[in-house]
């Protein structure tokens, strides 16, 4: 791809992600936020929180699937966008929901396991969405960079509990979501073996010594 | 006696007369915006009551003194699983529901078991109106303009017998009337229709219980079922059945639909408490619709000093 086509593909991806936020401010605009206004937001903002963070884990996984490498520079856009739908979402609660009750927020982050996961899910988040420039990246060096940047698995773990511990029964598409987190993770653990193994079949024949580690 | 007249609609509602002649240049002007604008809130449910008007007058001694949610939100926003799990899907679909023919049986440990025809009903008992606060499990409330009869008169004329304990209400069973009985795979949507619901005998016989067939001086809307449910306003609001076919008196407590799909959640009293917290979210503070701030949450929904009695000695924490 030509650098014409990756501005082209990184302003789409920017148009893409701004485009929930403008949907939101028009119904916002012409009353069509329901009769539970706030309840629709925080709903709203949680749901598209998820939807790019798992848009940006499903990149790797078509690369191992497919082969293509040219969605691996949406990383960072994607991740970035998935940290900020999840501030407006946090901040909705905080501002809209509780109106800044400290005492009723800090209860319900340790005593509802749905809101603790959530919480986890953006702490986590934070570190990551710091160090994503490239000075940053050079700074910790390539291995300890990619080391930290795991930390996006137990997000979407954390993301998936949020909503499965939240949905009241009868709902199910908190179900799909934790499914296609399950899927994303699954094929990444499947790629990561075969690889391990594929580097011991090749060391096997060059070296006697033991092998104990799977991976490098 | 004061006859109240429906509400129908506010002044401010009225188009001025200037806009009313300049209609045609207006709708002209405001072209495809105002299309695009109108398609999307089609489905919406209209500002003011339509259907038959009933006539009730109000029981001020059984009314709250807050200002009743607007129409348009309590015909919108409503928790009716029988056409989907969404807020917004009963207002979308409740037409599928027909109200009449309707028939209500009443029967088991009963002296004079009855099959009511629903217009009988509404004849049968003097209608009044009672503005209750509605509190939802989810922590959100309304406050609605309800009208019916206490629920106590229709019981009194069947004669429960001295066996009877409980009274069991089960709502309509009709996929062709509500879409989502219809069951998917392993029917991971659905509770166990029918929807059945359950009060104790004094619970039941309680002057506050209303038997519902209107609200906002009109028939009930389809979605806030009709046409005829229960309300019991000290309770959280799935207590309340709607669309209701059955009322029977038993001797042991009934199974309860909600309680059946998740016990350790919702209980078979299931009072408004904010002291006793749903497992996954505080019951301490609730949203009133239509307002920004979280209010509290009062024990009993504000109705203590009438039902507090009905649960003395009772640990409301074990009984939830």
């Amino acid at each position: 791809m030509g650098r014409r086509g990756r501005i082209a593909l990184k302003v789409f991806v920017w148009v893409v992600c701004l485009a929930p936020l403008a949907i939101l401010a028009y119904r916002a605009w012409t009353d069509d936020l329901t009769a539970n206004p706030i309840s629709f937001i925080t709903n709203w903002l949680g749901d598209w929180t998820f939807r790019i963070l798992l848009s940006a884990l499903a990149l790797t996984p078509l690369r191992i699937v497919t082969g293509m490498a040219w969605q691996m520079s949406l990383r960072r856009l994607l991740g970035l966008f998935a940290f900020f739908y999840a501030s407006l979402h946090f901040s909705v609660w905080i501002l809209l929901d509780h109106f800044f009750n400290w005492s009723q927020m800090a209860a319900d982050i340790v005593k509802r396991p749905y809101i603790t996961m959530g919480m986890l899910a953006l702490t986590c988040l934070v570190p990551l969405a710091v160090t994503s420039t490239t000075a940053m990246i050079k700074r910790l060096g390539a291995a300890n960079w990619k080391r930290l940047h795991r930390l996006v698995y137990l997000v979407a773990v954390c993301a998936a509990l949020h909503f499965l511990w939240l949905a009241k029964v009868g709902r199910t598409d908190q179900y799909v979501y934790a499914g296609i987190v399950a899927l994303l993770l699954g094929l990444r653990a499947w790629d990561a073996t075969r690889r391990a193994l594929r580097r011991r079949r090749v060391q096997a024949p060059f070296s006697s010594a033991p092998v104990g580690r799977t991976m490098s | 006696m004061l006859i109240r007249r429906a509400p129908q609609f506010r002044s401010s509602e009225i188009t001025p007369e200037r806009f009313y002649l300049d209609r045609r240049a207006f709708i002209a002007g405001a072209g495809a915006l105002a299309v695009a604008a109108s398609e999307r809130r089609a489905d919406a449910a209209p500002a003011a009551p339509q259907g038959a008007a009933l006539k009730a007058a109000r029981n001020d001694a059984f009314s709250v003194k807050d200002a009743p949610t607007k129409f348009e939100s309590a015909t919108t926003y409503n928790n009716f699983y029988e056409f989907g799990v969404n807020k917004e899907d009963p207002a979308r679909l409740a037409g599928t529901l027909k109200p009449r023919p309707w028939t209500v049986k009443v029967d088991g440990l009963v002296a004079k078991p009855k099959t009511f025809d629903i217009d009988e009903l509404l004849r049968a008992f003097p209608l009044e109106e009672r503005v209750y606060s509605l509190r939802c499990v989810e922590a959100w409330s309304m406050v609605i303009p309800w009208i019916g009869f206490p629920l106590q008169a229709l019981l009194k004329r069947v004669e429960p017998t001295s066996q009877a304990k409980y009274v069991a209400f089960t709502t309509l069973l009709d996929p062709e009337q509500f879409p989502a009985q219809r069951k998917g795979f392993f029917n991971l949507g659905g509770l166990d229709w029918p929807y059945t619901e359950g009060l104790r005998l004094d619970e039941a016989m309680h002057p506050l219980t209303l038997l519902t067939v209107g609200m906002y001086g009109h028939v009930l809307p389809n979605q806030n079922g009709a046409p005829v449910r229960v309300v019991i306003p000290w309770k959280y609001g799935f207590k309340s059945a709607k669309s209701i076919v059955r009322i029977s008196l038993v001797a042991d407590q009934p199974k309860t639909a909600w309680n059946i799909a998740a016990p350790s959640e919702y209980g078979f009293y299931s009072n408004v408490n904010p002291e006793v917290s749903h497992p996954r979210w505080s019951q301490a503070t609730e949203r009133r619709i239509g307002e920004f701030r979280r209010r509290s949450t009062l024990m009993f929904n504000g109705y203590g000093d009438q039902v507090a009695s009905l649960y003395a000695g009772m640990d409301l924490k074990k009984f939830y």
